[in-house]
């Protein structure tokens, strides 16, 4: 380590306080599971149903990745549910042709993308707000999907399709044990990288004179994201190894949270949510970016329909519905702001988990969808309550 | 302590903002049925008098005391004033747009019957008030279709349907042209022959001295002098050196101009209100600067200084802007924002909090925002020089700030103020327009805002500073425009300008 490093001087409580706002909806969800589990008798810890949550949930976190750009740059969509429905049901027409799973995939998402472009016309070059628009896009893709399948489900000619939401990466034979040997390997290259990427990191931000945390706080942090990357991995590993949706999942993230993060075009989201005004003057070119936006919300609408239709092993022509609720709650729990500028693919996507968690715990205890509602209400107004109120006792709001 | 002859007196008034005493120990009257000038320079206070006076501000805002007809006042709104006999009429229209003429003057106290407002007792009393005022439109016309000028009628036909004894105009011709104006005096003119009292705000002194029966002078927040025109002329002279006469002290820092040729020229500059698309609000404006050169733009508000920066900064603002700019000998044109920082020309808008930052960024980001293509490979961001360049722009311009991760919403003006520039300066133009870059922050900031556009020019770039503080105009440029409404009234070079010469090519010329 070079003589001239920065380090920061701060307790642990400083720490822990100065990203208790950070932390909240990791602290929310860990609670959550801990509730559950005790409630069910640790049965929703099993390595089957943590491979449920993911796989029933995959749907609506990928709405909620789109989503949160949405919410970011100021807008809102509402139409995603049908362009869940509409996306999926052509989806499966596609397959029916025989024209095999990936190029079925790649149309679905040019599908979705052409949504994107018709409504981020109207939008970000028209002028219509996104809520009227993406309302009458709501109404328009449930029209056209019922057009298309008759009002009817169209099952799938084989169980190819299926496989996207419901099979599992594994090669045959390899096992540890009575585990599946690919999640274990994955697991052990995915903790490596974890640590060699994070000590390279702080190693660069040393050489270049930036201020860093004390050693032992990026160890706690590179020691609980390995705990959680494990413990995950292990429950997968027991039951039939790393669901496919599981990938797609850590594709979509990885991509977003990149572009959010390092990426012009990422931060110019982030600045027109900010200010528009502001940003325009800045020589941001508002219009495009908002375009852009809602052309990305429709490529992940794509993508979600072909999961959810891949779930269901059909196209169901009322798929989707409400699934636009679920994906704004996710990113508001997740911490974004309805006034825009404000909000991560990380928390939209543990937004997400918060309520696929709960809808999982309460389905386990027998209690029926009317009581999830009441609870999955309660928790996203806490959840937006405990954040205005941190961040104005914080003075950021 | 009542004095029939006064209706208003304003006795020891004080009023301050955070970081600025707004009014100073002010006394002010107003006798009854005259017309009263309130004049003094941007900022000198007279609105914030007025708020007081109206309501706008309530009584625990302020230390001092108003006393309106021989009482001393304890308003909480305008709306108790209203009732009170007092009614303002604001430079910006308070009109509902999208309402009639006799649903707006009405707005507020409708004529109700059994609690249902009888509109038709409303228009019945509606014709004799336009009548009044000189209105002739039907009462069922929507506001927002007439000129400013009908508006501000309309406004007036308003106030005085509350039995007004006291009106107050704050620059009530701001935005008229002249016939309008011509008009509107003679109106005013009226209301004195029938016992109302007037006060007028205004920055044109010969509509002043052709109307009033007595001046009062503010600047900097004291009540400088009180003329009796009844009893004794005043000459413009006066009244404009009773408005800037204060000192100069060494509030700038020392410039050694290196000027060379002509870089940038707009020639026939006009643009329209956004809105009313038959009203100029920059009317064939022609400007050049010189490489090295700093100008500024001087002239009261509403002049159009502001809207011409803008509209010529990728047509920012307006309606159908006209014109030639020519960059570097080369005509060219900007379509938008992005365009013109592109070509090499930064702008820096006077209203850094809604349209210069970013408020819920960080410092590193609001600094980077107008750069990230530069500051990146492929559309893939290079982090360590965003924040190496941003670390350079907070060590450079001496920005005070915990560190680049503070939010700026929580840096003091002068600091966001930097932050703005800085942000401007990284992408590196060389036409850089600054809209009032010193409102605002105090003292010390500004003098380190007056060196860092030195150490522009000295790099061989251009300013062009949009200033209302004629002193800084002064010592800070090599030429100093001056507008009003929304024509260049003319040019004059550092040799020869003064605050009075200047105040005289804007007001009276």
């Amino acid at each position: 380590m070079p003589e001239n490093a920065n380090i920061e001087q701060i307790s642990f409580l400083g720490l822990a306080k100065q990203n208790l706002r950070k932390l909240s909806m990791f602290i929310m969800l860990g609670l959550i599971l801990l509730v559950f589990a005790v409630l069910t008798n640790g049965v929703n810890l099993t390595p089957r149903n943590i491979t449920n949550i993911f796989i029933q949930n995959s749907y609506i976190l990928i709405l909620a990745v789109g989503m949160v750009l949405v919410i970011i740059i100021g807008n809102i969509d509402l139409s995603v549910g049908s362009v869940v429905a509409f996306s999926g049901a052509l989806s499966a027409m596609l397959y029916n042709t025989g024209i095999g799973l990936i190029p079925t995939l790649l149309l679905s998402l040019l599908i979705g993308a052409a949504i994107g472009v018709f409504q981020g016309f109207w939008i970000a070059f028209v002028g219509i707000p996104a809520f009227i628009t993406t309302l009458a896009g709501m109404l328009f893709f449930r029209g056209l999907t019922y057009i298309i399948t008759n009002v009817s489900p169209i099952s799938l000619r084989d169980d190819g399709f299926k496989k996207i939401a419901s099979g599992s990466l594994n090669i045959p034979g390899f096992t540890i044990g009575s585990m599946d040997g690919l999640s274990i390997v994955v697991m052990v290259i995915a903790v490596v990288l974890l640590v060699f990427f994070t000590l390279r990191q702080r190693r660069k931000q040393i050489s270049n004179g930036f201020s860093v945390l004390p050693l032992r706080y990026t160890i706690l942090k590179v020691a609980s994201l390995s705990a959680l990357i494990i413990f995950v991995f292990l429950r997968f590993a027991a039951y039939r190894g790393i669901p496919t949706v599981g990938l797609v999942l850590f594709i979509v993230t990885a991509i977003f949270v990149f572009l959010t993060n390092n990426t012009v075009i990422g931060r110019y989201i982030y600045a027109v949510g900010g200010n528009a005004k502001s940003a325009k003057l800045s020589g941001i070119n508002s219009e495009q970016v908002v375009f852009i936006t809602h052309i990305i919300m429709g490529v992940l609408c794509g993508l979600s329909g072909v999961v959810f239709t891949a779930y269901m092993n059909s196209a169901l022509p009322q798929a989707g519905n409400q699934f636009e609720l679920d994906a704004i709650a996710s990113c508001y729990i997740g911490g974004a702001a309805a006034s825009g500028g404000i909000g991560t693919i990380i928390g939209a996507i543990t937004g997400g988990l918060v309520m696929g968690v709960i809808n999982n715990g309460m389905s386990l205890m027998n209690i029926g969808a009317d009581w999830q509602y009441v609870v999955k209400a309660s928790i996203l107004l806490l959840a937006v309550f405990y954040d205005i109120w941190s961040r104005r006792k914080s003075g950021l709001g | 302590m009542s004095n029939d002859e006064y209706i208003l007196e304003v006795k020891n008034l004080t009023k301050d903002f955070p970081g600025v005493r707004a009014l100073d120990s002010v006394d002010f009257k107003v006798r009854r049925g005259e017309i009263h000038c309130l004049v003094g320079e941007n900022g000198a206070g007279k609105s914030t008098l007025m708020n007081v006076v109206s309501g706008v501000l309530p009584r625990s805002e302020y230390e001092g005391v108003v006393v309106f007809k021989g009482k001393e006042t304890n308003y909480r709104s305008t709306r108790d004033s209203e009732q009170d006999g007092l009614s303002i009429i604001h430079q910006e229209l308070t009109l509902s747009p999208y309402l009639s003429i006799y649903e707006n003057i009405f707005l507020g106290h409708m004529k109700t019957r059994f609690g249902i407002i009888d509109w038709d007792t409303c228009l019945k009393d509606s014709y004799p008030l336009l009548k009044r005022v000189g209105l002739r439109e039907p009462p069922q016309t929507i506001v927002s279709k007439m000129s400013v000028g009908k508006q501000q009628l309309v406004e007036i036909a308003r106030a005085i349907s509350r039995n007004a004894e006291l009106l107050i105009f704050d620059e009530p011709t701001s935005s008229l042209n002249d016939e309008e104006s011509e008009n509107l005096l003679n109106l005013i003119r009226e209301f004195k022959k029938e016992g109302i009292t007037c006060i007028m705000i205004s920055h044109k002194l010969d509509e002043v001295l052709a109307v009033a029966d007595s001046i009062t002078i503010l600047r900097d927040g004291l009540s400088v002098a009180s003329y009796d025109l009844t009893k004794a002329p005043v000459s413009q002279q006066q009244i404009i050196k009773g408005m800037v006469g204060r000192e100069l002290k060494n509030l700038f820092p020392k410039k050694e101009p290196d000027i060379g040729d002509v870089v940038f020229e707009v020639k026939g500059w006009t643009v329209h209100h956004p809105d009313y698309h038959d009203m100029k609000i920059v009317d064939d404006a022609s400007f050049f600067v010189r490489k090295g050169e700093i100008i500024s733009f001087c002239g009261p508000m509403g002049a159009g200084r502001t809207e011409l920066m803008m509209s010529i900064f990728g047509n920012s603002y307006g309606y159908g802007a006209s014109g030639e700019i020519h960059l570097h000998n080369k005509r060219v044109t900007f379509k938008n924002p992005k365009d013109a920082i592109e070509q090499g020309v930064g702008y820096v808008s006077e209203d850094r909090k809604s349209l210069g930052l970013i408020l819920i960024q960080d410092v590193k980001t609001n600094i980077t925002n107008s750069s990230l293509p530069k500051l990146s490979k492929r559309g893939i961001l290079n982090k360590n020089l965003m924040r190496n360049k941003a670390e350079e722009y907070k060590e450079s311009l001496q920005i005070k700030t915990p560190s680049l991760e503070q939010l700026v919403r929580n840096l003091s003006g002068g600091n966001q103020q930097k932050v703005v520039l800085s942000r401007s300066l990284l992408a590196d133009p060389d036409i850089f327009i600054v809209d009032e870059p010193t409102r605002g922050i105090d003292v010390g900031a500004k003098y380190e805002i007056y060196s860092i556009l030195n150490d522009m020019v000295k790099q061989g770039k251009s300013v062009i500073v949009v200033s209302s503080e004629l002193a800084e105009a002064i010592s800070m440029s090599d030429r100093i425009y001056v507008m009003n409404e929304g024509k260049i009234k003319g040019v004059l070079d550092r040799s020869e300008a003064t605050q009075e010469r200047i105040m005289h090519m804007a007001l009276v010329d």
